[in-house]
């Protein structure tokens, strides 16, 4: 029996991506869109709860916000743009269609760059499309029937859908892509885009090949999945299972599969695998959009400056390493504090300073937090960040005093100098103190001193600390390592 | 334009109703009069007419992002035949 050499599978993956809006009002009614946290069926107007007789109004914001997303990822804007009906019949849809957009999206094409496997890569974007939410559904039984229960303060959200080309080829590359579009839609601060609140949602399509072929295999549609990392493991467990089918000369099947979070693995929805048929006409309560150049134009003096360009911008203005600007240009609240603290620091060169404290014993408060807090959720601002890092410069407070103060800014909001007044952190460089000090650790000391005169030369490290700790860390530690450096010199 | 019964019953499917055998042919019959009604149209002259996809001569029908209340929850379970804890309660409907 000959073996067959193990064919290399190459996954081809594309995402469909679903936003909320972050509208005040609803996508063609005047209803508030935040229904997070509200009771069922009070963000309800008869136009969402698909009344008859009722008319639709569009929310421009909403097709702003939209634009300005397709304007960062590079899109084509059409001159003119039109609302569809996509029909389908289930509880979660009030009036048995949806307001969609069918052949005439707001954008078309584009890309968005990425950290990809292989270094930076492209992923290109088919388009970006605006449509409404549908109302939210509870699936429930008690004894007697299964039932639905309807809450109605969803249905008619704008939502944003995004549908990139197949241009990622492995989970990380999902995931990765997932993370870059998400920091973007917050940069463009066009939405919550939280996971957890049902604002960024998205369905994966992946399908399996022989690594250096060009058709692709059969397609499976991947749902269910509500964080990065299942993205990612839903994607590489589906590499395991096609590949497997396949390499036993099995067909895959063409169907819709959820990922299970408890097992990491996707067990198939069953659903009968038929064309859907949505039987799309033109909105007839909805004149067409026309979106003129000029409109287009403002829109992108409206887009900041994005978090590539930010990074980029960081490294060569304030000489940052790329990790570290792209740690501050992580969010844009993160990066609006580091050049705030760096401006409130009074000199540009104390920017590396500055953003060791914001990624180091600052986000360390932050994180206890939660994930996702700013600075301004703090008592500390910005201000304290810059004055702490000129004290530290300035040499007024050692580097450990330094974390006493933030320490305690974060408990008081007090400005880190009069902390240091009052607390009496002034750094000690009275010659004639340290050297008491000095004298005091080397007489108690003998184990450290000797090694030091034995030759290691490190062993002054120790002597150092001890002296600091006996001073509380207010100690100049060079005057310290000089005055300890000198007795132990005169006493070989 | 005469229907087929396969295309009533496919179009039943789409809009969830369910036809007996009479019904169906009640129906082909009764659609297949409508679209022929609606025939009349192909007979109007249209080469000069550019394509739409409104009859309406208007666009950009929009408002600014403002809130008004919404209506009162009362008014808006008031005609749900069933409702609970403040939710409409409908029979499950499994994905066709």
């Amino acid at each position: 029996m000959t073996t067959k050499a193990r064919t290399e599978y190459e996954v081809v993956v594309g995402v469909e991506v679903h936003v909320q809006l972050k509208t005040r009002s609803k996508m063609f009614c005047a209803c508030p869109r935040d229904y997070y946290n509200a009771e069922p069926n009070t963000h309800v107007c008869p136009v969402c709860l698909g009344a008859p007789g009722v008319l639709p109004v569009i929310n421009r914001e909403a097709v702003h916000f939209t634009i300005l997303a397709g304007l960062a990822m590079g899109c084509e804007i059409p001159a003119e743009s039109k609302f569809d009906r996509k029909n389908y019949p289930y509880p979660d849809l009030m009036k048995g269609y949806q307001i969609s957009q069918y052949d005439r999206p707001l954008c078309v094409g584009g890309a968005l760059e990425i950290e990809g496997d292989d270094g930076p890569k492209t992923v290109r974007l088919e388009r970006i499309h605006l449509e409404e939410d549908t109302a939210r559904l509870l699936h429930r039984d008690d004894g007697a029937e299964p039932y639905s229960l309807i809450d109605v303060n969803r249905s008619g959200v704008p939502l944003m859908e995004l549908v990139t080309k197949p241009d990622m080829r492995s989970g990380h590359e999902t995931a990765a892509f997932l993370r870059t579009l998400r920091q973007l839609l917050r940069y463009l601060e066009i939405s919550d885009a939280d996971m957890e609140k049902g604002s960024f949602r998205f369905d994966v399509n992946l399908s399996l090949r022989p690594r250096g072929t060009q058709p692709l295999g059969t397609k499976v549609e991947l749902k269910n999945m509500n964080s990065f990392r299942s993205a990612q493991r839903g994607v590489e467990f589906e590499v395991q299972r096609q590949s497997a089918i396949l390499e036993s000369g099995g067909r895959i099947l063409l169907e819709t599969r959820g990922f299970v979070d408890a097992t990491g693995e996707t067990a198939s929805q069953r659903s009968k695998e038929e064309a859907h048929d949505y039987r799309y006409f033109p909105e007839p309560d909805l004149p067409p959009l026309r979106i003129p150049a000029e409109e287009v134009a403002a829109l992108r003096e409206r887009l900041p400056e994005l978090p590539d360009a930010k990074r980029a911008r960081f490294e060569r203005e304030y000489g940052l390493p790329h990790d570290e600007a792209a740690l501050l240009a992580e969010t844009r609240a993160r990066a609006g504090a580091f050049e705030e603290a760096v401006r409130a620091a009074g000199d540009p060169k104390r920017a590396r300073a500055v953003a060791h404290w914001l990624i180091g014993d600052v986000a360390r408060h932050l994180n206890a937090l939660g994930a996702d807090a700013e600075l301004a959720d703090t008592r500390v601002t910005p201000a304290h960040i810059g004055e702490l890092a000129r004290l530290v410069e300035e040499r007024t407070v050692t580097a450990s005093s330094a974390k006493e103060v933030l320490d305690a800014a974060f408990e008081s909001g007090e400005m880190p100098a009069a902390i240091v007044e009052a607390r009496g952190l002034r750094i000690v460089s009275d010659a004639g103190a340290i050297d008491e000090v000095a004298r005091r650790v080397i007489e108690a000391n003998p184990k450290a001193v000797d090694d030091y005169r034995g030759g290691k030369e490190s062993a002054i490290k120790f002597l150092v600390g001890q002296v600091m700790r006996e001073m509380r860390g207010r100690a100049d530690p060079n005057g310290a390592t000089e005055a300890l450096r000198s007795h132990l010199e005169a006493g070989r | 334009m005469a229907l087929t019964a396969d295309e009533v019953r496919y179009i039943a499917r789409l809009a969830r109703v369910a036809l007996t055998g009479d019904e169906v042919e009640r129906m082909r019959e009764q659609l297949s009069n409508i679209l022929d009604h609606f025939q009349a149209l192909n007979d109007v002259p249209t080469d000069d007419v550019p394509p739409t996809a409104q009859s309406l001569d208007l666009a950009n029908v929009d408002r600014p992002d403002q809130t008004h209340p919404p209506a009162d929850r009362e008014q808006v379970l008031a005609n749900a035949p069933r409702r609970e804890n403040g939710f409409l309660r409908v029979r499950a409907v499994l994905e066709a």
